[in-house]
């Protein structure tokens, strides 16, 4: 297959110029060709935001939901039809900020899915303001005096959790990034990346530049089993590492399930109950 | 303080004690055993919202006659462990009401016969034991015979080991043989013949009405986070996940817990959530992504009295307006309310058919006192349940938003066809992609309330009851049905019909008819605000003056019925 495959052909895409989504796009666009995923296959679902919109531009089904509220529907598309390729998207302020209650829970269940999280440290959308992951003292129409908040580390949380796939790219960066999402796609349960991308609208500190001086690769000697080590490495903050941090291989979620317990079968498949079992069960209700 | 003396009619058995004295186990080992000894059984419960201490009791109604399936305030046999659960009832107990508790608990009102339930215990091995003797006690007076209460006790009892059985036995001759001695003595006579049919009956209460019809319905997926008295609906739904192909899901919330729903049925699945109105508020922007994505989805609210925490454990109907208008934006949704046992499992059955024929959120609005209500009933019946898969095959041109006559769109579900299956949350045009165009959004909003009409072709009918030539009417909703026929039995003038709506919303067009042919209306609803008076006045333009609302946190009691309905009646 070939990324262009992906393409879905004369659309009006909304982000501003420059902006870091249109590399991510490339990016997911050539680990899903490289990895044959049928479109009809793919299931990508979004929150609200610049990211969030990312389902628009790309050949694919789509549930772009509420803000926030992606991972929950997520975990349902993947636990009623495994067999399909479900793609959770959206920004750091829908994944880490509205949606936090979502993020740490779904680690706990391992659900089979990715989930790609586009962080540019700004919220673009509502024009500027701070987000989880801006950094402290970043001026903004909001935070006039300055962000005060610590940032939100989604590494350190997600290695804490017991994640089982945790990275971070760089969305300027095409080929490495490539390879990192293929093995996220690869990945049997719950593959969380978080992306660093400028925002040239919003973000004048963590610009282009800023990135490219302080962004670098893991070392391959980087062992991704080693969970103290992931965290240590996932926790600094002067320089920030890219790369697989920390691999956990578990059980899936819905292998885990009453329901997939007695059959394997996607549970979409399976039709409605038997009226026998229901009548006998009913009739049980007479002692 | 209302009091009525017993008819003879039936046995009202209340059994009161603290939280985690087992008044529940006593409960449901005891209706079991008296529904099989082919008695007419209805029972409820109150509970304080603790888990230790506090005050819990339980009523359970004995008859000959089936129509006894509701809240009655009249004691007749009050069984009291511990004292405190006792004081609480003071203001139900009159003279005739025969106290059998310890000497140290009685309190001073009723007719005491002294059960010295610590020292039986004791002799038996200790108090755990105290609940088997009670349930042995009540099957005493009611001649129930020994070895099939028996066999109930060692079955609620089967997962302990043998020589706990074993007491337990004990436990239950002593006070089988207790009861038995105050029947023979005449000092308790409650002759209630039995009925034949309630052998071949089946006993389940509304959490479990409303899950079975799940189950009938195609439920296959619930996501919930627990919240009294909701939860109920839930553990009944895990409970069978194994042998129905359910997904039954704790999400970490409420908002988690109605988008896992939607995106169940964005897959295929038939998903449900359950909550009440605290937990519901959460979920209200979920209601909101229903009507935008035109998502099935069947949301089970059972009602508490709030605002707020409010009451826990206790009952309410006040939140039929917020189902009425949950959701920012304008969209369809269907709302309805099981009266009696049966309509649980019928109309929740239902519930997911219109779900996914019509595309929209459909209500089940329950309350406490009909999730934790159970009476005997015919099995449901199976032959026709007309479950229809709307889902459909999509092909390269599929529109999931196609403009259509009906305002139905066919919903396909991604992997099943060549389409793309596209949904958003902002409005859309026909594919699912995000659109500002003016013309379209109108459009778009047409097309959803084209809907509306479509539903009076699969309405629930309202039930009435009466002579056509009625005076005066009476109008309701929900869990209030079986204690307002009850009532109106009793007070036995048939110039008064009944008018109850088990689907709330849409109203039945016909309603109007109704309402203009009686001289008088009498409303009653379990809130402040007259909440189905106000769709009544808004969509029929019928203000309904005579009311009778109850909103305390308790059901509504047969005898006040009685008495507030002769009253407005007159």
């Amino acid at each position: 297959m070939d990324p262009t495959d992906f393409d879905v052909g004369n659309i009006d895409i909304q982000w501003c110029p420059g902006c870091g989504n249109f590399n991510i796009l490339k990016i997911v666009k050539r680990a899903l060709a490289e990895l044959e995923i049928p479109p009809e296959q793919l299931v990508f679902v979004s929150g609200i935001g610049q990211a969030a919109k990312f389902p628009h531009y790309l050949k694919c089904n789509y549930f772009n939901g509420l803000h926030g509220r992606a991972v929950p529907v997520a975990l349902a598309i993947s636990s009623v039809n495994p067999e399909l390729t479900v793609i959770c998207e959206s920004g750091e302020g829908c994944t880490y900020g509205e949606g936090g209650n979502h993020f740490i829970h779904n680690i706990r269940r391992n659900p089979k899915f990715v989930h790609i999280v586009h962080d540019n440290m700004v919220y673009g959308l509502t024009k500027g303001q701070a987000s989880p992951t801006s950094l402290k003292g970043m001026i903004t129409p909001v935070q006039v005096a300055g962000v005060i908040l610590e940032p939100f580390n989604p590494l350190t949380v997600a290695i804490a959790l017991d994640a089982s796939f945790v990275a971070r790219i760089y969305a300027g960066d095409t080929e490495q990034s490539v390879g990192i999402v293929k093995q996220a796609m690869q990945h049997e349960g719950y593959a969380c990346i978080d992306v660093l991308q400028p925002c040239p609208s919003f973000n004048k500190l963590n610009t282009y530049q800023w990135f490219q001086e302080h962004v670098y690769y893991l070392e391959e000697s980087h062992d991704p089993g080693d969970r103290v080590e992931a965290f240590k490495r996932a926790s600094e903050t002067e320089m920030l590492p890219l790369g697989i941090f920390y691999l956990h291989e578990k059980p899936l979620f819905h292998e885990q399930l009453a329901a997939y317990k007695t059959a394997s079968s996607p549970l979409v498949k399976r039709g409605f109950h038997d009226v026998e079992k229901l009548r006998q069960l009913i009739e049980s209700r007479k002692e | 303080m209302m009091m009525s003396t017993n008819t003879g009619a039936d046995v009202s058995i209340v059994l009161a004690g603290q939280a985690g004295q087992g008044i529940e186990t006593i409960e449901s080992v005891l209706v079991r055993i008296v529904k099989h000894a082919c008695y007419n059984v209805f029972a409820t419960k109150e509970y304080m919202s603790r888990v230790r201490l506090g005050g819990n009791s339980t009523e359970i109604r004995i008859a000959h006659d089936r129509k006894v399936n509701c809240y009655v305030n009249r004691i007749d046999v009050l069984v009291a462990l511990e004292k405190f659960s006792l004081e609480r009832l003071t203001p139900r107990i009159d003279a005739s009401t025969i106290v059998f508790c310890d000497a140290s608990v009685f309190t001073g009102s009723g007719k005491f016969i002294e059960v010295p339930f610590a020292a039986m215990a004791e002799e038996v091995g200790g108090k755990i034991f105290t609940n088997t003797i009670a349930i042995g006690v009540i099957c005493g007076i009611l001649g129930i015979n020994q070895d099939l209460a028996a066999g109930h006790v060692r079955d609620e009892f089967s997962d302990k080991k043998e020589d706990i059985i074993q007491k337990n036995m004990v436990a239950l001759e002593k006070g089988l043989e207790f009861g038995k001695s105050l029947a023979d003595n005449g000092e308790v006579n409650f002759a209630i013949s039995t009925d034949v049919c309630v052998a071949d009956q089946i006993l389940v209460n509304g959490a479990e009405a409303i899950a079975l019809g799940a189950i009938a319905g195609g439920c296959n997926f619930i996501a919930s986070y627990p919240m009294s008295p909701s939860t109920a609906v839930l553990s009944s739904l895990a409970e069978k996940s194994m042998t129905f192909d359910i997904i039954a899901e704790q999400a970490e919330d409420e908002i988690a817990a109605i988008n896992m729903a939607l995106g169940a049925w964005y897959t295929g699945a038939r998903g449900m959530v359950t909550t009440s109105g605290g937990g519901f508020a959460l979920m209200c922007e979920g209601v909101s992504l229903a009507g935008m994505i035109e998502s099935p989805i069947v949301i089970h609210v059972g009602q508490r009295p709030g605002p707020a925490t409010g009451l826990p454990t206790r009952t309410e109907q006040g939140d039929l307006n917020m189902v009425l208008y949950a959701g920012h934006g304008v969209f369809p949704r269907i709302v309805l309310a099981p009266g009696t046992i049966e309509d649980g499992f019928y109309v929740t059955q239902k519930a997911f058919n219109l779900a996914d024929k019509y595309q929209v959120p459909v209500f089940i609005l329950s309350d406490q006192y009909y999730i934790d209500s159970y009476y005997n009933i015919e099995p449901f019946n199976l032959d026709d349940l007309n479950n229809e898969s709307f889902v459909a095959q999509t092909t390269k041109e599929y529109k999931r938003y196609a403009i259509t006559e009906n305002g139905i769109s066919p919903r396909g579900i991604p992997g099943n066809g060549d389409g793309f299956v596209l949904v958003d949350s902002d409005e859309h045009d026909e594919e699912g992609h995000i659109t500002e165009d003016f013309n379209v959004r109108t459009a778009m909003v047409d097309k959803r309330l084209r809907k509306l009409p479509g539903f009076t072709y699969d309405m629930i009918l309202p039930r009435f009851s009466g002579n056509s030539d009625y005076k005066t009417l009476v109008v309701s909703w929900g869990s209030t049905c079986n204690a307002i026929s009850e009532a109106l039995s009793a007070i036995a003038d048939d110039t008064i019909a009944h008018l109850h709506f088990t689907q709330v919303y849409p109203l039945f067009p016909g309603t109007k008819k109704y309402l203009d042919d009686a001289d008088k209306i009498i409303l009653i609803e379990g809130n402040a605000s007259a909440q189905l008076g106000q769709l009544i006045r808004e969509q029929l333009l019928v203000d309904i003056q005579n009311k009778i609302l109850k909103y305390s946190g308790e059901p509504f009691h047969v005898e006040e019925l009685v008495a507030r309905i002769k009253e407005e009646a007159m």
